[in-house]
């Protein structure tokens, strides 16, 4: 078991989402930054799918009870193991009673915690990324106890991993949504031509960007909705759903982030810029 | 019956957006069931597919698609489907709503509104059957069309924080549950005491796109009885088979 001696802002369990049940409305949920938890599974030679601790901002502390070999990825938090310090994508070995905690965050928002073999928390509907109400619970609490299985002998092929980060990178490659063709001239250089800042309001549902851009009066019947689909509402406001969106929505779906830039976005936090180009 | 026509656009990667004509109606939601039977028979793997009453979002969950390739697919199964219609079994479910004011807050404020008594709102809204266009917004959350348009009102001018779970709703051309605890604009007249989603089950959503809805007015005592009757798990909402 990994013991939670302290969460941090929000820590959930994810893997690489729940697919099969869009078509009654549960959202595709799992890891917020792909890119990031299928290369720290990878480094320990797990299943691209195993379940990783996703964590936003403020680490955890944790206390590891069994032998076991682990990898960070993603945001650059300043970690320890036993008041050690440990970096992002190097294969590490832990010992019953090690504790892993977590300080400053440098770069990017989300970071990600990979164990050999991958958390073993209760699967529902096919997989274990935390959310409610199709999980018990929306997030890891103080006290919980995860399970992972046991390693005690492990010869990783490959011990570390130079990565290129994607935090620097402020353009996400956008497609034309759905309703693209709504947009005027004067909207679409109000999109294309300035940058946007992200909005306090930025969780795994949905980031909001705080600049509004002209608005609009049209209305459409309710259709699906993607991780990545950039609605505008009608006061001007783009909002671009993330992993735990609903899967349909009431409001036109005029971009569609390119996946690898849902990952990139995942990384950025309050009052980062961005811009968008057009593929 | 005739099919209707449709347009296909690329929806990011590895999705694409299928509209028929933009109405709510009956037959053309028939038709687009019939389109995913006719899609389904064709087995190939790794498609989910999503309707919402005119639409129908069709995701590759395996992999990037070429636009043009899968367009192309569609429409010739889109042709094919025409040809051989196939048999599905609908539901018309009766589910129960306690309208007294404990649950149903604004029931009072929107019979007001509309010009009718609380009896006669409870009345409207348990004599219509409700078709459902699609499951969205919250997992098990319906959407629901044929409300009269005597009981059509705005959406509250303020959202609440929180609408409680099974509370019973109308919004515009709108009626419908929340499936869990949720924030909600929506004009609360009632509550229903049956589990919509349950992820326990192998079928977490007994209803299907396509199935039909009838309120039926219950007393508190009956609402108590059904809510723990739910919970140990023994209560099945009625239903009849529509197309038998």
């Amino acid at each position: 078991m990994l013991k939670v001696l302290k969460p941090g802002l929000y820590l959930t369990i994810q893997d690489l989402g729940r697919y099969g049940y869009r078509d009654i409305g549960v959202p595709i949920s799992g890891a917020m930054d792909v890119e990031s938890v299928k290369k720290a599974n990878l480094l320990l030679e797990n299943d691209e799918n195993d379940a990783v601790l996703e964590i936003t901002m403020t680490g955890p502390t944790l206390q590891f009870d069994t032998d076991t070999y682990i990898s960070l990825s993603g945001a650059h938090i300043v970690a320890t193991l036993n008041n050690e310090p440990i970096d992002n994508y190097t294969v590490i070995k832990v010992e019953k009673g090690d504790i892993l905690s977590y300080g400053r965050l440098e770069k990017g928002f989300r970071g990600y915690l990979a164990v050999k073999g991958g958390f073993q928390s209760k699967k529902v509907l096919n997989s274990r990324s935390q959310f409610f109400p199709v999980t018990k619970t929306a997030r890891v609490k103080d006290g919980d106890e995860i399970p992972y299985t046991e390693t005690k002998d492990y010869e990783p092929k490959i011990s570390e991993v130079k990565i290129e980060e994607h935090f620097e990178i402020n353009k996400l490659k956008v497609y034309k949504g759905p309703e693209f063709s709504l947009l005027s001239d004067t909207q679409l250089t109000e999109i294309f031509a300035k940058p946007f800042t992200i909005s306090k309001e930025n969780n795994r549902m949905a980031y909001q960007l705080s600049e509004l851009i002209t608005g609009h009066s049209h209305s459409m019947l309710t259709s699906g909705t993607l991780p990545g689909t950039i609605q505008l509402t009608p006061a001007g406001r783009m909002i671009i759903l993330m992993k735990d969106g609903q899967t349909t929505g009431g409001y036109p779906r005029i971009l569609q982030l390119s996946e690898e830039s849902i990952s990139v976005l995942a990384q950025k936090k309050y009052g980062d810029e961005l811009k968008f180009k057009l593929v | 019956m005739k099919s209707y026509p449709i347009s296909i656009k690329p929806f990011g990667e590895r999705a694409v957006l299928v509209e028929w004509p933009g109405e709510v109606s009956e037959s053309i939601l028939a038709d687009i069931l019939d389109f995913m039977d006719a899609f389904k028979e064709l087995k190939i793997s790794g498609w989910e597919m999503s309707v919402a009453y005119n639409s129908l979002t069709m995701v590759y969950n395996q992999d990037h698609i070429d636009f043009e390739e899968t367009k192309n697919m569609i429409l010739e199964c889109h042709e094919k489907q025409a040809k051989s219609k196939t048999e599905r079994i609908q539901h018309l479910w009766t589910l129960p709503v306690c309208y007294d004011l404990e649950f149903g807050m604004d029931i009072e404020e929107a019979s007001k509104t509309l010009g009718l008594s609380v009896k006669e709102l409870i009345e409207q809204h348990t004599s219509h059957q409700y078709v459902v266009y699609g499951i969205g917004f919250l997992p098990g959350f319906m959407y629901l069309g044929g409300l009269p348009t005597s009981l059509e009102i705005p959406r509250r001018a303020e959202p609440r924080l929180k609408v409680q779970k099974g509370s019973v709703g109308l919004a515009s051309k709108q009626t419908g549950i929340y499936p869990q605890d949720s924030p909600g604009g929506w004009n609360i007249i009632g509550n229903c005491p049956v589990n919509l989603f349950d992820p326990s089950k192998k079928e977490p959503c007994f209803v299907k796109v396509g199935d039909k809805i009838q309120f039926e007015s219950i007393s508190k005592a009956e609402y108590k009885l059904h809510k723990i009757e739910g919970e140990v798990g023994i209560y099945e909402p009625e239903k009849v088979v529509l197309n038998a």
